[in-house]
């Protein structure tokens, strides 16, 4: 039996919703009633059944819309994708690897044969099926980065090691909370992450460089990250900042359910084999408050969470016009009950 | 000297004698003093292998005190942008142990830089001084147009005339600093616009 995708839009008439059989399997990213920055990085193993970490390269009921999506974003902006042109060969590497990932996970939706340097591949979501020869670009439609992560799930950056630093090489970005990989692209870990408030002073970014250049092929490592979006927007790139910024003027308590969503990225890490780079999958998550009330645990400690969330880290996410009307609204859903530990619904 | 503040924000330093088969110097206004400052202590015949391209400022001054240095050659550029055809192909026929020195304006230490990042050059064996306008050179990130010289925080747009917020986070490869509109949630906060970068 094969995922039933769903026909939505994240833009316009925002169609978006979760079954409920996904609003279950939401990586809800608060393991306690509090939140503040820690290098929450832990090995990218498999999960329980029916969560999203089933499989290592996840691919939902919501695949075949947010495909349609970028493609709406590279069509206005072919800059979200670019590669530096010493970064071809991890293009290669990512596409195997996604490839390998999409295929061994779903093997009703995607097939993948290999003879040599022959390879087919079959996208039956996207009725897509080519065959190209390995290595050598001029036998796809796109570069090799570009043509899988038009079919793949989250934004790609693939990270450059040397000098003991990652460098921000290459990627393809439609999906970002807020940052632009045309300013990004060429800077080093601790230039593209400049702009984060407080993390630098706590060393954060000292210890997870460390982490990452010593990660290993086939010991992939993750961690959860999260915001806030108003309106199932994944386009929410500073390029179009001036065009998605009003949104969050239009918060009442009325719609609070609907449009406020909490946006999680799950992010994962691996060593590429050829390259030696790091590719770094940015998997966005999308729930509004009315789907994440269903689960009482989730409601209660979300309201905590956003009520002693520190300023700085408010107005960095960019809550701060909206953070008291949506604090009441959570705070009916709060009776002060304690919650379990851990991040999964009671 | 324009204060450090976030870690992709160019820190520069003084221009110091590298050991090196060739020397090129670009250098804007009052960079002219940089190069003359460091020339003092550097080594007999420093600028024998030594060449310098210079843009003078609006006052024109500083010319004759370069020239004094007796550099192999000198070059001076009515702008950077006469001058990039030439600074490109200098640099792409430049062998190892060339040495590269900016002085001068952000602006002109920026985009000499990106040049030079074009060609290969790593930006951390490139010397930089800072001296004069701390006027920036900005990118707006919704149309991408371009604008010199912003002095006020916040600044218009010379392009698409959004009211942006100019950041202090920089790239090196665009050479410039990136300008987010300050008042995309809601047109009508129009904050008051402030003389900063002079």
């Amino acid at each position: 039996m094969g995922i039933t995708f769903r026909k939505e839009t994240f833009r316009d008439d925002f169609t978006f919703k979760n079954s409920p059989e996904h609003i279950k399997r939401f990586p809800f990213p608060f393991h306690e009633d509090a939140y503040m920055y820690a290098v929450n990085i832990e090995p990218h193993v498999v999960g329980p059944k029916g969560s999203v970490l089933e499989n290592l390269i996840d691919v939902d009921e919501h695949y075949v819309a947010e495909m349609q999506d970028r493609a709406l974003v590279l069509a206005e902006d072919p800059l979200r994708c670019q590669s530096l042109p010493h970064m071809t060969l991890a293009g290669w590497d990512l596409l195997e690897l996604l490839m390998e990932q999409q295929a061994s996970g779903y093997p009703e939706h995607f097939t993948l044969t290999r003879d040599g340097d022959r390879w087919r591949w079959i996208n039956r979501p996207l009725g897509i099926d080519d065959t190209f020869t390995f290595g050598d670009t001029s036998t796809l439609p796109y570069g090799p980065m570009e043509y899988i992560t038009r079919q793949s799930q989250g934004d790609f950056c693939i990270l450059d090691q040397r000098d003991g630093n990652l460098w921000m090489d290459a990627g393809m970005v439609t999906t970002q909370a807020d940052w632009s990989l045309d300013f990004d692209i060429g800077m080093n870990f601790f230039e593209w992450h400049a702009p984060v408030p407080l993390a630098h002073e706590k060393g954060i970014f000292v210890r997870a460089l460390k982490f990452l250049t010593n990660i290993q092929q086939g010991k992939p490592a993750r961690r959860l990250n999260w915001t806030m979006t108003i309106n199932p927007r994944l386009d929410t790139s500073p390029e179009n900042y001036h065009k998605w910024g009003p949104d969050r003027t239009t918060v009442t308590p009325e719609n609070v359910g609907d449009k406020v969503h909490l946006r999680v990225e799950l992010q994962s890490f691996w060593r590429l084999p050829r390259s030696n780079g790091i590719v770094f999958p940015i998997r966005c998550y999308l729930i509004k408050m009315d789907e994440l009330v269903t689960q009482p645990k989730w409601a209660r400690r979300l309201h905590r969470v956003i009520r002693d969330l520190p300023d700085e880290l408010a107005t960095y996410k960019g809550l701060t016009r909206y953070r008291p009307t949506l604090v009441e609204w959570l705070s009916k859903l709060d009776d002060g009950s304690p919650t379990s530990p851990g991040f999964g619904p009671d | 000297m324009a204060a450090k503040s976030i870690i992709s924000r160019p820190v520069y330093g003084t221009l110091s004698p590298q050991p090196g088969k060739q020397h090129l110097f670009i250098a804007d206004a009052e960079g002219a003093l940089a190069i003359a400052e460091m020339a003092e202590r550097a080594p007999p015949g420093f600028f024998d292998d030594a060449e310098i391209v210079f843009i003078p400022g609006p006052d024109g001054k500083h010319i004759a005190a370069l020239e004094a240095l007796k550099p192999a050659q000198f070059h001076q550029a009515p702008s950077f942008a006469s001058l990039l055809p030439r600074l490109r192909q200098t640099l792409a026929n430049a062998h190892m142990g060339v040495r590269l020195y900016l002085s001068g304006t952000e602006g002109l230490i920026g985009q000499a830089m990106q040049v030079a990042l074009e060609t290969g050059i790593d930006h951390t064996s490139i010397q930089t001084e800072h001296r004069g306008s701390l006027a920036r050179r900005m990118q707006c990130v919704h149309c991408k147009g371009i604008t010199e010289n912003v002095t006020t925080q916040p600044a218009t747009c010379a392009h698409c005339g959004l009211l942006l917020l100019v950041r202090d986070h920089y790239s090196r490869r665009i050479a410039a600093f990136q300008g987010v509109c300050i008042n995309a949630e809601d047109r009508s906060e129009i904050p008051p616009m402030e003389e900063i970068f002079r």
